[in-house]
Parts: structure tokens; C-alpha cells; sequence
């Protein structure tokens, strides 16, 4: 099931993954606004209005639960559906579209009723507003679950599995058709499609990508299709799951060791001010929890600690905690950049980025890149985030000219993939190093080399200071051998401080295993711990072993995958409450009772000698609080979540909202249109469409082509790709072209409030029109690989999109917007109507905390 | 199966060299274009201009030319329902002004009448399906066992490899242009610049080099199948049969495994699986080198080609002499 995503055209090498699985019978369902090169190769193309996929797989649980279709065994015992729920929850069926907690005049949730039966939830509401969603939902952090009951018969009124049933009885067949266009027959085909291929002989799979991340209210949307793979027996399975197909080769990667603002490598929540997490203690206090593998969590700090400060890492200084920058609110992209544009950011670092074009509000994000003191860009080419001072439509209708804006770039050429030695990882969490083909041309270096030299440099500057504040600077440890004319770092010294060694002998770690939180080991990064066992980069195996044998498939050493080299998370429960394979046909990782061992063809992700029938008492603590029939080892309980209650800021459980700007309004719950707890970035320079404004009556949404690569820098700057798709165009249908006068291959205009862009009109019956309660939807469909720079040029598609955030992780609303469209070419600039936007209205100084930015729901106007 | 090469081509031979080939099979082509790209990275060919439209949906090259070996075909073949043309037809008796009416159930296709009028029931899937197909085909060069590029070529700039492919060599071509309108497949292109023919050389230098052509290396599907022609058409075959269990029954190979009489320019080097009827993909059904057109059947040929002046029009006479019998696939066009 393709949901969410176009495989095909995004990720055509992956693809050739799913064709083979198809030649051997699989059964592929592309469910999708439009119909593209994914739809043609699926068996089943279901066309569904942009942004309603929670509707559409809110009704697949309603009809798994109600035709009874549920792995029952595997969702008894191993989700956390017979958990009986804390009295004070009220639900969106009770509450109007809301659950319980919610503050209408702040748009948050206090989640302090979403908790289990008697269950004390030890996050304060303070600490859930700012808790890192990736972190905490993993874990159940700060739970006791002590005295929570179970009702296996899944009857009692206040259990997960009778809440569930309840949330989702109003999502049928006649409602999924009615927002989502999806025809009853449709639905029911997709439906029985998933139902005969899950339980012990079969498993299914989705995947999704960017048509499911991006939007207001994403999280949820991927928290649906968990739940119904769930309750499919989905989960920890061979050929089941939800593969996260990412953006960009090794995006899982720069998630693990992250790039992301809220992280610490291995997914450690980054430090906060307002939690108070001043010293070690009171961090670790919130990251360890007393059941389950995050009860390991010093282990992992401390590891990280000893990495960064080596022998100034004592246990009397905290090991240098407190010299980590803390958070002090929401630094995601959209906010530093209005922050920048008020004025509040001196200077930017953009590497593998583009926002000048990838970026939505695109007109916005290039105002605020010229309000900044300095812009250093790295880039195979020189990209429109480091022209847009000589060449953006801003410059080009003289809103904006070279010589008053005080941004000054430095663009730095960066080597290729090919030029560099280095490890992509992927949606599997696959490792795969690979050797460097050639040396980069001229100037151009490496991130490595660049991060490794622009280190020294500062670290030079700072070698003799005895100021406090520049403590982590001047003990920061920064060893890495260095080789050839380039004096490159050496990779594998960066991927064995990954891996974590030894701090007395420096030998490299086996696993996470042997991690302590006493100072004696050091790792950059858990979950790649054992990249380097025995001192070998694992990473850079490739045998794929003998495939025809049973369970070859697995490859185990073709490279390496986090954690352990273990290829299925939670593989435990491919085997029964017993230990047992389901079946034959599905036979991956059990319990060997001669052995008193799990084992199988993929690492278990299981203690390996914890027998099946453990019964954890009430008072165990850390792994062995997990039973041996409890395969969710990350979750304090042990369990799939079906019903999420720690770590979601906008709900416990998926519910049906409209995109932020859609045509109609929410057909199951009147009262609320959008995302209730959806950042919203309320400025004057925002602006979002009402729903159903009628000056906006169409759906638009986003999509990428095989011939570009993202905002175009790898792919607008090669002649070969150019001709393959040499201009911004936008999929329209033909009687919408008729309506409006467009002929194909002709101009066309797509207006918001935000710009109006130009594109040429492909008028196809492979984007069609749909029904939506009784009236008829328009799509458009636009690529948004163009800009202004390069050999093919056009405008941009995400200067058309409003900031918007998930509350969770704040990534917007772009997969589903509305707009308008009219016949002919823009009448002016693209964006003319931010005219002006940056040099008026609120200021913040670099050095000032802006309060506002804090809470980037509250209305700035 | 492989034909020998007439006497007349200029030929390089070389013991125990068998006829190597492409099997371009379009059931699994996903029209991501990485073939045409490493074809232009290897060969070093300019990208030679574009327009958006120039080809169906997201061909916006067109054609194979002098610097386009290797081009993506698109067709796309959605028609609207039944229901949706009689709702049409409805809505202009009524006077609508041409305007559609509301589209019916999503895709436009009414499935509770496909439903309904399908006794003992009807795959929905199925059905939907119908809503339309986008096909993908890598086109490329035959290198046809009647060549008719070689056999017009009067410098010998075109000659037939050891691998029997044909094989144009730039430094010999003098720009004549003959090729290019004996080619029945119109693979052969000019350079706008010099005149120089071009073509595909089934990468005849990674060949020697013991490497497979750039585009089917290149492939993420294996829809470029490259190999021993014989060893080919084995596996072509296998895959039609496999793909009629399937209920694609349209499935055929297009210049492999043709009766004598029925053969593409004697059979082709480089062949195809199509799913459509040929003239779908702008192919023709039928295609022999003006060499044999005007040799066979020899009464007819040397009859017209006393009664009408040009080549082309006794290889339409010929055409459309034969044209009652010629089957693809279990069809007859």
C-alpha cells in the first residue's frame, strides 16, 4: 500500500524493489490525488481528495475492528488495546471534534487525562508542550505503570480497544466517500486487499513519504496507518511495517545524528530551559524511564558526553552537561526564519538546503535571507539561496536592490556524492558506506572536511580563552587524523567515535551493550554503536550472502543496519506469545527451546535469554519489567500503541481534521475545521484561506518528478535532466481547463494570498475531479523543483504555500492547500504582495530572546 | 534464430561471437528516463533542445535523433466513461453548451454500474483499472538483421559488428543522409550542425570492454534486458506466456519470434514487449528495408517499381498488400 507517496517517480531505485515483489505476486494499492508513474505500475489506483487520508484509514479501522478482521491474538497480547484507560479521558465523540485538556485560547493540550487507569503520567503539562515528540512518544517517558490493569477480553468499556472502536464507528464507508471522494467499491476493494494479505500467512506493508509528512496535522496521519498495521499483526513482521520513505538519499541518516534543532544524536531529546533541565540529574530525570530499554538512558548521555569533552567530562561536572546549549522554544525552521526576518538572526549556515525555493512561503524565507549580516551556502551549484541578492523576482522587480541589502554570502563549492567517502542510511536504517570514486574538481571539499577545518579554525581561536561560557569550545575533542593533500579527516576515525569505545584501552565497543554511564565509555551516537565492532566498518560489507536459503533474504551482512545489524525492529513478535513463528510462510525470529535462546535469520530485538512465558512482577524494574510475550521493548509497558498516552501534543489518538485551508468544511466534527492544536504563525505576512472561501475554491498540492532532484540544484543545473522537464508546469483536468479557458501547453496562473505564480498548463485525465459530498473538487497538482537560478528556470511553487506547523513537529501544510487558477501569464511579480514585509512591523535584536517566538501559535498581528 | 549478415554489409567477424541485443520490456518500465541520461552521459551526447508538448504527457524530447539514442515514450490512454459521455451527451441535448456535467463516482468510472452489470461479480480492481493506462516505452535502434540504414549507406560509415548490431562510425559518415529515410523504425537522426548520422551502437565500445550498454545498466527494473539475442527471445517468450496467465493478454513481443513472413526487417536486434496495439506507440506494424521490398516478392517489386517512381510508396504498396494477415499477440489490427 502506497499511501502518501509516489515511489515510483520520487524513488525509482527503491522501486525496482517493489516490481520484483510484484513479479512474485505482491498486490500493490497507490492511493493518491493524482494519477502518476507509481499509480500505473500499482494494481489499484484509488484518487482521493488531498489531505483526507485520516478519514480514509480511520475508516479501514473502523471496518477491521467492526468485521471483526483484527489479529486478535497479536492485538490482545501485544498491543496495548486491553489497557483500561484513566476516567478523566474524554474523547472527540464526547467533546466535539477535541479531547480532553485542550485550552482553546492557547490551542494546546494538557495530556494530563490521556494517561492509563491509575496511571500517574510524571510529565508535567510544561513538559509535554516543549517534549520532543521523536523522544518521548518512543519511550513513555516519565510513566509509572505500576498498577495498570489489562482487560484481555477486550470488553470493558474503558479499554483502548472499546475507546478505539468508539473514536472511529462514525468513519464508514458512506463518510470516507463523502470527504475523501474514495467510492464505497474503492474503499471496500482496498479493504479486502489488506484483510487477505495480514494474520499468520501474509503481512502487508505501507509506505509513505512526503504526501503523508507534510501537513498540519502529519504525525496523526502516520499514527492511522500504525494503528491499522497493528491491529493487522503488521508490525515487527517480515514483509509488514511502514517504510518512511525519506526526501533525500540519507535524510534517515541526518535524522538519527540528527540535523534536526530538538535532538541529540540516537534521538537523546535536546536539553530545555523551561523544563529545567539545568543539570544531568534533572535531564536524566525526564529521559530515563524505570521500565523498558530507555531505562539505559545515562548510559547514552553520558557515552555522548565523553565523545564531545573527553577528560574534561568528569562526573563532577556533570561530564559537561551543562555546557550543551538548552533550548529556550520552538528554533524550527519557520520560526528562525521569522525571527530572521524581524531582524533577529545575524547569520546562517545553509548546507544541503535551498530555501530560496524548497522552502514554502518561498517569497518570505528570501526577505528574511536579506535581513541577515552573513549567509554561508555549500552547494554543488551556485543555488538561488546564495543569488537571491542579484537575481530573485524580488531584485529582478527592483523591490529589493543588490546594493542595499546587507546580506553577505559566502558560498563554498561542495563535493559530490561521489567525491567523498562517506555512509548513506536508509528508510530500513540500512548503513551503507561507500569509498570516495574521484577527488572533488577545484575548491570543492567535503562536509567532513569543511565541518572538520571551520573546527580547528574556531577552536584555534578560542585555545587560549579562560572565559567559562567558552568552555565547550576550548575542551570540545577534535582528534581526527588527517590525510592526503587535502588533508581530509579520516572517516572511519568519525564513524569509530560513533560507534563508542572504550575511554582507558580506546578499543572499539561491540554495542550499546557495553555503554556505561559511569565515564568509562564514550559514543557519539547509541543506536550506530556496533558500526565498528572489532574494529571494522561494518558499514562497508557487501555480501549478500546466499539469498535462495531460507531466511537469505535477510542478507545480514550486506552492510550494516541500527541498531545491532538488526533489520526488523521489534522482530519479536514475528514469533507467538510462545515463541513460536506465526507460520511457516512467515517464519523469522523465535524462541529455541534446546538453546533456551532466541534466534532466527534476522537479530531478535528481544533479550536473548528471556524465556517467552517471563512474567515480569509488579515491582521489576528496567528490561526486566518487560515480559517475555512483550515485544515493544522501546514502550515502558512493552506494547504496540494503539492509543498513544505520552509523547503526542494534539491527541492521543488520530482524529479527521480538514487540511488548514481546505474548500469544505469537517464533515464529522462541524465545530473543528483544522488541526485544533496546528502551529499557526499568525503575522500579517501569513495569511491562510477561511475554509470554503470561494476566491480559493481548488485543491493544490505537490509532487516531485524522476527528471529533478528537489529544488533543483542537482538537476536544473544539468543540461541531460533539463530537457527531460524543461519547464514548471502544473496537472490540471479537463474540464477545469475548460471551466477556465486553459488550453494544455499553454500559460496559466496560480493565485493564494500569499504569491501568484505562473506555470504551463498540462490539462490530462490523470488527475480527474472528485465528488465530495455532494459537490465536485477540482486538484491541481504542481511540482516545485523550479527557481529562478540554473539552466531551466520558472517559478516556485512553494512561494504559493502559507507557514503552517504540525504541532509536533512542526512541518506544514503543503501536501493539500487551496488556491485559484485563471488562463495566461502573472500580471506582476510573483510575490509583490509581500512587498515591503521585513523592513516594518516587529523587530528583534540578535541578542534579544524574542518571546514570541516561543510560542509561535499566538497572534503577532 | 540470429540470421547471418548478407554478403554485402560491411561486416567485422570474429569467431565465436554470437548477436547480442536489447529485450526492452515495457510491462515493467517505470518512464523514470534513467536510460536515456546514461545514454547521453556515456556516449557524450549533447542534450539537444526540448519543448514542453513536443511528445504525449512527460515526453517533451519527442523522437530518437542524431543525439537522442535512447527516448521514453509516453502514451496515455484514459478516456472518459461510458457514463461520463452519456451524462455528456445528456447535458448538450439539454442545451449545457458543451459544458461536462459533474463527473461521476471518483475516477470516473461507475463502478456500481460495472458492478451491477457484471453476473457472478467483477474484480473492482480490475475495473478500476480501466480508468485509464499510461504506458512507458524506451525506444532505441533495432539493429534489424535487414538493415535498411546499412544497406543505403554509400560510404560504409554504417557496417555490421561481430555482435551483429549495426554500428555507424562518425569519422567515415559524410552526411549523405540516405540512412535516415531507409531506416522503416525512423531511429536515425541528423546532426543539425554537420549532417553526420547518429544512432544507438548497442554501446559497442563497453561491449569490447566487456560491460553492458549504459542503458540497461542503468535501468532500476530491468525493463532493459540486455544479452545473447537468442537468450533473449527464451526469456521474451517465457515473460508473454507469464503475463497471458496474468490476464494481460495483450501482451507481445514486438520484432522476436514472428513467422518468417511476418518478421520486422527480418526480426530485430533490440526488440520489444508491448501491451498495446503497435501504431499505440507510434510504431509501425509492419517494417522491412527497402532492400527487401524491392527484391520480395520479386514480381511485385520489380512490377511496381517500373510503375512508380519513388522507394516509399512501393514500401506503402507493399504495406497495405500485406497488411489483411499481419497478427500481434493474438490480435489483428
Amino acid at each position: 500500500m502506497i499511501e502518501g507517496g509516489n515511489m515510483a517517480e520520487a524513488h525509482p531505485v527503491g522501486f525496482r524493489w517493489v516490481m520484483k515483489a510484484k513479479e512474485r505476486g505482491a498486490r500493490v494499492i497507490h492511493v493518491d490525488p493524482r494519477y502518476g508513474r507509481t499509480s500505473q505500475l500499482a494494481d489499484l489506483h484509488v484518487p482521493i481528495r488531498a489531505g483526507t487520508d485520516v478519514a480514509f484509514l480511520g475508516g479501514l479501522i473502523r471496518h477491521v475492528i467492526e468485521t471483526e478482521s483484527y489479529f486478535r491474538e497479536y492485538v490482545v497480547s501485544y498491543t496495548n488495546a486491553s489497557t483500561l484507560l484513566c476516567d478523566a479521558f474524554r474523547d472527540t465523540e464526547d467533546l466535539d471534534g477535541v479531547f480532553s485538556g485542550f485550552d482553546a485560547s492557547t490551542g494546546r493540550y494538557d495530556p494530563a487525562s490521556w494517561g492509563y487507569e491509575d496511571c500517574v503520567v510524571g510529565l508535567s503539562a510544561g513538559v509535554h508542550e516543549h517534549a520532543t515528540q521523536a523522544f518521548s512518544e518512543h519511550t513513555g517517558a516519565g510513566m509509572d505503570l505500576g498498577s495498570v490493569r489489562h482487560d484481555d477480553t477486550l470488553q470493558d468499556p474503558r479499554c483502548v480497544f472499546q475507546l478505539l472502536r468508539r473514536h472511529f464507528s462514525r468513519y464508514t464507508p458512506d463518510i470516507v466517500e463523502r470527504i475523501c471522494g474514495i467510492s464505497r467499491e474503492q474503499f471496500m476493494a482496498v479493504a479486502d486487499a489488506l484483510i487477505a494479505n495480514s494474520g499468520r500467512e501474509r503481512t502487508g506493508m505501507f509506505c509513505y513519504a512526503n504526501g503523508w509528512t507534510q501537513h498540519s496535522g502529519a504525525v496523526q496521519m502516520i499514527r492511522t496507518a500504525a494503528i491499522l498495521q497493528l491491529l493487522l499483526g503488521n508490525v515487527g513482521r517480515p514483509g509488514g511495517g511502514i517504510m518512511a520513505m525519506r526526501g533525500h538519499a540519507s535524510i534517515q541518516g541526518s535524522t538519527d545524528i540528527p540535523t534536526l534543532y530538538d535532538l541529540l544524536p540516537g534521538y537523546l531529546h535536546m536539553p530545555r530551559t523551561r523544563e529545567g533541565h539545568f543539570t544531568l540529574k534533572e535531564y536524566i530525570g525526564v529521559g530515563k524511564v524505570d521500565r523498558g530499554w530507555w531505562s539505559h538512558f545515562d548510559a547514552y548521555i553520558v557515552s555522548l558526553l565523553k565523545a564531545w569533552f573527553g577528560e574534561a567530562a568528569t562526573k563532577e561536572n556533570d561530564y559537561g552537561f551543562g555546557w550543551l546549549p538548552k533550548l529556550t522554544g520552538n528554533h524550527s525552521h519557520f520560526s528562525t526564519m521569522l525571527r530572521a526576518l524581524d531582524g533577529g538572526v545575524d547569520g546562517m549556515f545553509v548546507m544541503g538546503q535551498n530555501p530560496a525555493v524548497g522552502s514554502q512561503h518561498s517569497g518570505l524565507q528570501r526577505r528574511a535571507l536579506a535581513r541577515m549580516k552573513w549567509l554561508v551556502v555549500r552547494d554543488m551549484a551556485e543555488i538561488e539561496t546564495a543569488t537571491f541578492w542579484r537575481d530573485s523576482p524580488e531584485v529582478q522587480s527592483g523591490e529589493l536592490r543588490p546594493e542595499t541589502i546587507q546580506t553577505e554570502v559566502f558560498l563554498m563549492p561542495a563535493a559530490s556524492h561521489i567525491e567523498k567517502a562517506g555512509t548513506f542510511t536508509n528508510t530500513q536504517r540500512l548503513v551503507q558506506f561507500r569509498d570516495k570514486a574521484l577527488d572533488p574538481p577545484g575548491d570543492a571539499r567535503s562536509e567532513l572536511w569543511f565541518m572538520h577545518h571551520l573546527a580547528k579554525r574556531v577552536k584555534a581561536h578560542y585555545a587560549e580563552s579562560e572565559r567559562r561560557r567558552d568552555w565547550p569550545i576550548v575542551n570540545l575533542t577534535w582528534d581526527y587524523p588527517e590525510e592526503g593533500a587535502m588533508r581530509e579527516p579520516d572517516v572511519e576515525a568519525v564513524i569509530k567515535e560513533i560507534n563508542g569505545y572504550d575511554v582507558a584501552t580506546g578499543s572499539p565497543v561491540a554495542s550499546f551493550d557495553e555503554l556505561r554511564g559511569d565515564g568509562s565509555t564514550a559514543c557519539g551516537c547509541w543506536i550506530y554503536s556496533g558500526i565498528y565492532k572489532d574494529g571494522v566498518n561494518q558499514a562497508r560489507r557487501r555480501d549478500p550472502g546466499d539469498i535462495s536459503a531460507p531466511g537469505g533474504i535477510v542478507s545480514p551482512e550486506w552492510a550494516w543496519a541500527w541498531p545491532a545489524n538488526r533489520r526488523i525492529l521489534y522482530n519479536r513478535a514475528s514469533a507467538d506469545l510462545e515463541g513460536k513463528p506465526w507460520s511457516e510462510r512467515k517464519r523469522y525470529v523465535w524462541w529455541d527451546e534446546a538453546q533456551e535462546k532466541w534466534t532466527g535469520y534476522d537479530v531478535p530485538d528481544f533479550p536473548a535469554t528471556k524465556r517467552p512465558d517471563y512474567t515480569a512482577g509488579p515491582d521489576t524494574t528496567g528490561m526486566d519489567a518487560i515480559s517475555g510475550s512483550d515485544p515493544f521493548i522501546m514502550m515502558a509497558d512493552g506494547r504496540g500503541w494503539l492509543f498513544s498516552p505520552s509523547g503526542l501534543l494534539d491527541g492521543p489518538l488520530p482524529t479527521f481534521y480538514e487540511p488548514l485551508e481546505s474548500p469544505v468544511p469537517n464533515l464529522l466534527y462541524p465545530k473543528v475545521d483544522g488541526n485544533p492544536a496546528a502551529i499557526r504563525w499568525r503575522r500579517p505576512e501569513n495569511p491562510v484561506h477561511a475554509t470554503g472561501d470561494p476566491q480559493y475554491p481548488l485543491v493544490a498540492t505537490t509532487f516531485r518528478l524522476t527528471e529533478h532532484h528537489t529544488a533543483g540544484g542537482m538537476s536544473r543545473t544539468v543540461p541531460w535532466l533539463v530537457e527531460l522537464q524543461p519547464e514548471m508546469f502544473a496537472e490540471i483536468d479537463p474540464q477545469l481547463a475548460a471551466d477556465r479557458g486553459i488550453e494544455d501547453g499553454g500559460w496559466m496562473t496560480i493565485v493564494t494570498e500569499r504569491a501568484e505564480i505562473e506555470a504551463r498548463a498540462k490539462v490530462t485525465e490523470r488527475i480527474r475531479p472528485l465528488r465530495v459530498d455532494g459537490r465536485v473538487i477540482h486538484q491541481i497538482a504542481l511540482p516545485w523543483h523550479w527557481g529562478y537560478s540554473g539552466l531551466s528556470v520558472g517559478d516556485t511553487a512553494n512561494e504559493l504555500v502559507a507557514l503552517s506547523g504540525d504541532p509536533n513537529v512542526s512541518i506544514q501544510d503543503d501536501k493539500a492547500f487551496t488556491c485559484d487558477v485563471r488562463a495566461g501569464r502573472r500580471y506582476g511579480p510573483s510575490t509583490a504582495r509581500l512587498a515591503g514585509v521585513g523592513l516594518t512591523g516587529h523587530h528583534v535584536r540578535p541578542d534579544e530572546d524574542d518571546p514570541l517566538a516561543e510560542n509561535p501559535q499566538e497572534h503577532r498581528s | 534464430m540470429s540470421t547471418s549478415a548478407p554478403d554485402t554489409e560491411i561486416a567485422i567477424h570474429r569467431a565465436g561471437a554470437q548477436r547480442m541485443g536489447f529485450f526492452t520490456d515495457t510491462s515493467v518500465c517505470i518512464g523514470c528516463k534513467a536510460c536515456e541520461v546514461a545514454c547521453k552521459q556515456w556516449n557524450d551526447l549533447p542534450a539537444d533542445g526540448s519543448q514542453t508538448g513536443k511528445g504525449v504527457s512527460y515526453d517533451h524530447t519527442g523522437d530518437l535523433s542524431a543525439s537522442t539514442w535512447r527516448h521514453v515514450r509516453f502514451v496515455e490512454l484514459f478516456e472518459p466513461s461510458p457514463q461520463l459521455r452519456e451524462e455528456a451527451q445528456r447535458a448538450l441535448d439539454a442545451g449545457a453548451g458543451g459544458r461536462l456535467p459533474a463527473i461521476p463516482a471518483a475516477g470516473g468510472v461507475d463502478l456500481v454500474d460495472v458492478a451491477q452489470s457484471g453476473a457472478g461479480g467483477v474484480d473492482v480492481a480490475d475495473a478500476v483499472r480501466k480508468m485509464g493506462e499510461w504506458v512507458f516505452m524506451s525506444d532505441v535502434c533495432r539493429h534489424c538483421t535487414n538493415a535498411g540504414c546499412l544497406d543505403a549507406c554509400p560510404t560504409g560509415a554504417l557496417i555490421r559488428t561481430e555482435h551483429q548490431t549495426v554500428v555507424l562510425q562518425p569519422d567515415v559518415c559524410n552526411g549523405c543522409g540516405y540512412c535516415v529515410p531507409a531506416c522503416p523504425f525512423g531511429v536515425v537522426g541528423r546532426d543539425p550542425d554537420d549532417g553526420r548520422a547518429g544512432k544507438c551502437t548497442l554501446c559497442y565500445d563497453r561491449l569490447e570492454d566487456g560491460l553492458e550498454p549504459a542503458c540497461a545498466k542503468s535501468c532500476p527494473t530491468d525493463s532493459i534486458q540486455f544479452g545473447p539475442h537468442d537468450e533473449l527471445v527464451e526469456i521474451a517468450s517465457r515473460r508473454v506466456a507469464k503475463l497471458h496467465e496474468r490476464g494481460i493478454e495483450g501482451a507481445y513481443l514486438y520484432g522476436a519470434g514472428d513467422e518468417p513472413e511476418d518478421e520486422l526487417a527480418g526480426g530485430l536486434g533490440s526488440f520489444f514487449l508491448l501491451t498495446e496495439p503497435p501504431e499505440r506507440y507510434g510504431l509501425p506494424a509492419h517494417a522491412d528495408s527497402p532492400v527487401q521490398e524491392n527484391v520480395v516478392p520479386a514480381t511485385v517489386a520489380a512490377v511496381a517499381a517500373g510503375l512508380l517512381a519513388s522507394a516509399g510508396t512501393v514500401v506503402a504498396f507493399a504495406v497495405a498488400a500485406r497488411r489483411g494477415r499481419r497478427t500481434r499477440g493474438g490480435r489483428t489490427w
